[in-house]
């Protein structure tokens, strides 16, 4: 041990930016270790674009404008967002809140808000990755044009990630330790894949369902990543699209701020 | 209040302070007291007096749902952004992603805490550069405790909350640790600390405090804690000897041929006890006489209380 007294170089007051690189960081390290959540957030969207197309290729997708490609690759983002973003973000907070780490952060300088974007910044960024090589891939592989109207698709991409991280930290509450979250996760999972056009256009379904489908948490987001590269929405819907998404992140982000557990329960 | 009083700065100050758990249970209830700059305050207790809830409220981590807290002067809930760059914390359960490193855990925190020392500074401190490069979930508890210190010291903090820094540590680990505090408070660091080991508040603290059932039963140096309590003489008597032939003024009880003395004058009664075992030619077995400990205090607190709840739920 040495003396306390060493003047040694220290670092400045810290900033929202510095706390949030520091925990990014070290979330960053963590799931680089965790090789199974990487090869499942790599390998899943895949498989899943592959399993999309076949179904696809049985749908008459006249009446939605789309082609089979377009349509996997789309489903194949949304597929990025729930798995990359959501099931690993419902696991991740379990693991920190569980092993007290959470617990530990809130007695520093970083603020609540802080502590949960910082530790999903790795998995948001690798998210937007995947969704990026998926539309290199689709642009110069399958056909498909550079997309329509880019602002529109980034914004879609930003608010999904935004969406189901909150939706992710609400999970967390429910789910007791990392491997339930497998099963807590399940439903959001389900209602996206059938109801918000990953597997099945909504533009095939009876009108009703379909007005219904449009209110689901990624509905909106899907729609503004849609329109934002193949071009195929008007005015209106975009608007009903993007206010759908926003209004799930408020009231996401009330819910977490009233009820997110930041210790385990004992 | 003396003059010297009015000179000292406290950091901590805490007036009637108060905190209920939903279903109405109160942890602490009208707790209060104060701390001025550089000294070493431990808060004692029975398990759940309410030590922790209490420190929890100084460190902002809760509200208090009456009185008021103080920290460097300030609300440190409502005001934690002005407070937190000036406090250091560990707390009795913290923990860290078990599969980072000792040291990437230190720069993650050093990213978060405003001048922080260097990542090797901060493990020196705390005797663990040599598993600087171990990972969290590989290191013994004791070890575990110390990185915790670590990070809770990182920013060279004014004030120190340390609850129960030394559970779990082995003898030398608790010596090195109370070394680094005491060096610390020699720098200037005012340090309030949690502890279930009364010989660590013997050893470390300027005052002390003892809780039970969220109030504060009794408070000063261990001197003025001490003080108040009886002296404790204790022998046994040989056979054929009843106690009945002991000086009445000794006010001594037995058991069997077991007995104990309690004293507010501990030379007067052991100097009586003495002449009276000469003059009868009486050995006394086993004989100890000891003047009032915190141990004794700590106990003593802890009976009276028991007796109180048997007399309540009678």
């Amino acid at each position: 041990m040495t003396t306390t007294t060493t003047t040694a170089p220290s670092t400045p007051r810290t900033t929202p930016l510095t706390r949030l690189t520091a925990l990014g960081r070290a979330e960053l390290t963590l799931l680089v270790r965790n090789r199974t959540a990487v090869f499942v957030a790599l390998l899943m969207p895949a498989a899943m674009i592959m399993a999309m197309k076949s179904t696809f290729e049985k749908i008459d997708l006249k009446s939605t404008g789309l082609t089979v490609a377009g349509a996997a690759l789309i489903g194949g983002i949304g597929t990025v967002l729930v798995q990359a973003v959501y099931m690993n973000m419902v696991a991740a907070y379990v693991a920190r809140r569980e092993e007290l780490v959470l617990k530990r952060l809130r007695t520093g300088e970083v603020t609540d808000g802080e502590i949960l974007a910082g530790t999903a910044l790795p998995a948001g960024a690798l998210a937007l990755a995947q969704s990026a090589v998926i539309i290199v891939t689709g642009t110069a592989f399958f056909g498909l044009d550079a997309p329509e109207r880019p602002e529109l698709l980034v914004a879609g991409l930003l608010l999904g990630v935004v969406l189901l991280t909150v939706l992710a930290a609400i999970t967390s509450v429910i789910t007791r330790t990392v491997q339930t979250a497998q099963l807590t996760t399940l439903p959001l999972f389900l209602v996206s894949m059938m109801g918000s056009g990953l597997f099945v256009p909504l533009e095939i379904f009876p009108d009703r369902l379909a007005t219904v489908c449009e209110l689901l948490p990624l509905t909106g987001v899907m729609t503004l990543i849609r329109a934002g590269w193949l071009g195929t929405s008007d005015g209106t819907d975009l608007l009903g699209a993007a206010l759908t998404g926003l209004v799930w992140t408020a009231a996401a982000v009330f819910a977490v701020q009233r009820w997110f557990r930041w210790d385990p329960r004992r | 209040m003396t003059s010297d009083d009015k000179s000292r700065e406290y950091v901590i100050q805490t007036e009637d302070v108060r905190r209920s758990y939903a279903g109405g249970f109160e942890a602490v209830s009208g707790a209060s007291f104060a701390v001025a700059r550089g000294e070493l305050f431990a808060l004692l207790g029975t398990n759940g007096a309410g030590k922790t809830s209490t420190v929890e409220l100084l460190e902002g981590l809760a509200r208090p749902d009456g009185g008021t807290v103080r920290v460097l002067g300030h609300d440190p809930y409502a005001e934690r952004t002005r407070v937190r760059p000036r406090i250091g914390v560990m707390l009795q359960e913290g923990g860290f992603p078990s599969e980072l490193s000792v040291t990437e855990t230190v720069r993650m925190w050093a990213g978060c805490t405003s001048g922080a020392r260097p990542t090797g500074e901060a493990l020196e401190l705390v005797g663990l550069g040599h598993r600087a490069r171990v990972r969290v979930k590989q290191l013994s508890g004791g070890e575990r405790r110390r990185l915790d210190l670590a990070l809770a010291l990182l920013g060279r903090p004014e004030v120190l909350f340390l609850d129960e820094p030394t559970t779990g540590l082995d003898a030398e680990g608790r010596r090195d640790t109370w070394a680094l505090v005491r060096r610390l408070q020699e720098d200037g660091t005012t340090v309030l600390l949690t502890t279930h080991y009364l010989e660590e508040a013997e050893a470390l603290a300027d005052r002390l405090a003892i809780m039970h059932r969220g109030r504060i039963v009794t408070a000063g140096t261990t001197a003025e804690v001490t003080a108040a309590r009886p002296a404790r003489i204790r022998f046994e008597l040989p056979d054929g000897v009843p106690a009945a032939r002991l000086p009445l003024e000794l006010r001594a009880a037995a058991d069997g041929p077991r007995i104990e003395i309690r004293t507010h004058r501990l030379q007067d009664s052991l100097t009586e006890l003495l002449r009276w075992a000469a003059e009868s030619d009486v050995a006394l077995r086993a004989l100890d006489a000891r003047s009032a400990s915190l141990e004794e205090a700590f106990l003593d607190i802890a009976k009276s209380a028991a007796e109180t709840e048997e007399v309540s739920a009678a």
